[in-house]
């Protein structure tokens, strides 16, 4: 199941797992990265707080945390090679896998459809 | 995802435009807020590839939202002119010969900074640059300081654009072969197609390069002209800020203001001997006594270059301490970013003198951690200026 947030986070919800990156609009509105700060595994986060950090060369962004949860496995590629948020937002470029705290939780979120509507 | 620390742009209803801003909408640029104008951020290339071009080959600026100023002594005498100005400004404007340009501060009787600018001697008057968002000020303080002797002008006919990097004279020498004859801060008349420009070999960027004013009626065709060059590239302010912070230069506003003395700000070497004591003129502007006394004696605070030693940027605002605990503040950033060329953060702040010593470890606040940062020399990249 694939879901977005209006900040601009995607979802992928498998097994009460979700996996989060930002979008392609994001990434694009966002410029070439140049460091990304990613959350401890084990922390755990309720929806809308801050969970990583984006900058490019001139600014700095929050990613929020979509829905409450544990964050249980965090992507270093990103941290070691930031560029790759641009290149492949959507794909090898994940943030962080969150185990849900309620799994039916992300069923609110906005649909791929509603999403795209959203950024025009 | 939002935004948390974004390039300090305010918003105003009404914005101006400068003479190219539809040659930067056809661009693709992202337009932004800044000193009252609608300014091209970036273009589609991106702040990272902008930067990195304009080191590497030439890179094109619309900074006509900058003020230019004329200064026209009544007596014809052009020492007049400069003699009225040393009146505002800590530096030797009479010993400015023809054809050449210097970098000045106005100051305020605190010996605070209103504003940093650049002044030419064009001969039989004085032209000068001033920051966009002072320009107002900076003009009614002309006029009240010079207005007696001089006739002072704001130009709102002419268009300033700046070509900086390492193949800006050979572009530039296409349009007007003289052009390779100028040093570093010369100021030349020259016809580019057969419109009468205004050119300096200076800059904002650490790099050889050139400032070129228009008038406003052919500033989108010369401008249009030299884009069409292979090696040149429209660049915006994003890359502007950057590469200045690189290059160690002071964004008024941020690394200096009204709170600020030049001595404060490591900027004494824009204060030329015969201004100091014991010089010819010396003092005779506004803040002399602290300012005199500051080159005397020193000051409790310094701006100085930091390096963080990991991969996150340290933005303005970011407190500074001792301790890697946040006990013992010792300054604030003032500038913070990310230096492409240099592939790594960089920052500018103040700091107290006792820490302000060249390789000094300092810890800076970020998101509630203390990151080690590096006392270093300013620039940050080699400066490639054709003295």
């Amino acid at each position: 199941m694939l879901k977005f947030t209006e900040e601009h986070e995607w979802l992928k919800v498998e097994g009460g797992v979700a996996t989060v990156g930002i979008t392609e609009h994001a990434a694009g509105q966002l410029g070439d990265l140049v460091f990304v700060e990613l959350p401890e595994t084990g922390a755990t986060f309720s929806k809308g707080d801050s969970a990583a950090t984006v900058e490019s060369v001139k600014a700095a962004s929050d990613v929020y945390c979509p829905l409450d949860g544990e964050i249980v496995e965090v992507n270093q590629a990103i941290v070691d090679d930031p560029a790759l948020v641009n290149s492949d937002p959507q794909g090898a470029a994940w943030f962080f896998k969150l185990k849900l705290a309620d799994p039916r939780s992300a069923d609110a979120l906005l649909d791929e459809a509603a999403y795209k509507e959203l950024v025009g | 995802m939002r935004q948390t620390w974004r390039p300090d742009l305010e918003t105003i209803s009404r914005l101006s435009h400068t003479p190219l801003h539809a040659l930067h909408l056809s661009r693709g640029a992202r337009m932004v807020p800044f000193a009252g104008y609608e300014m091209p951020v970036q273009y589609p290339e991106g702040v990272l590839k902008e930067h990195l071009h304009t080191r590497a080959a030439a890179g094109l600026f619309d900074v006509s939202h900058m003020g230019q100023v004329t200064i026209r002594p009544r007596s014809g005498r052009i020492a007049d002119a400069a003699l009225a100005l040393e009146k505002l400004v800590p530096v030797d404007v009479l010993g400015l010969a023809e054809g050449r340009q210097r970098y000045a501060l106005f100051t305020n009787p605190e010996g605070g900074i209103l504003d940093d600018l650049m002044i030419a001697n064009r001969g039989d008057h004085l032209f000068l640059v001033v920051n966009a968002a002072c320009k107002d000020a900076d003009f009614a303080h002309l006029k009240e300081g010079l207005g007696d002797s001089c006739d002072v002008r704001l130009l709102d006919d002419r268009a300033l654009i700046a070509l900086q990097g390492p193949r800006a004279e050979a572009v530039l020498c296409e349009l007007w072969a003289d052009v390779a004859s100028m040093r570093f801060m010369d100021v030349a008349e020259a016809d580019l197609h057969d419109v009468a420009c205004i050119i300096s070999r200076s800059g904002y960027t650490g790099e050889d390069g050139f400032e070129i004013s228009i008038p406003t009626a052919s500033a989108v065709d010369v401008t249009q002209r030299l884009l069409e060059h292979p090696d040149v590239l429209a660049i915006g302010l994003g890359a502007r800020d950057s590469l200045r912070l690189e290059a160690g230069l002071c964004l008024y506003g941020s690394d200096i203001d009204t709170g600020t003395t030049p001595v404060e700000a490591a900027l004494e070497w824009a204060i030329q001997k015969s201004r100091r004591a014991g010089g010819e003129r010396a003092g005779g502007f506004p803040g002399a006594d602290r300012i005199l006394a500051e080159l005397a004696n020193g000051t409790s605070r310094r701006r100085v270059g930091l390096r963080p030693e990991g991969r996150a940027p340290v933005r303005g605002g970011a407190k500074l301490f001792a301790d890697a605990d946040g006990a013992v503040p010792v300054g604030s950033v003032t500038s913070g970013g990310f230096g492409p060329s240099v592939d790594c953060p960089v920052a500018m702040g103040y700091v107290e003198t006792a820490h302000a010593e060249n390789g000094t470890q300092l810890f800076a606040e970020v998101r509630g951690k203390y990151l080690p940062v590096t006392v270093s020399a300013l620039p940050f990249v080699k400066q490639t200026y054709k003295r």
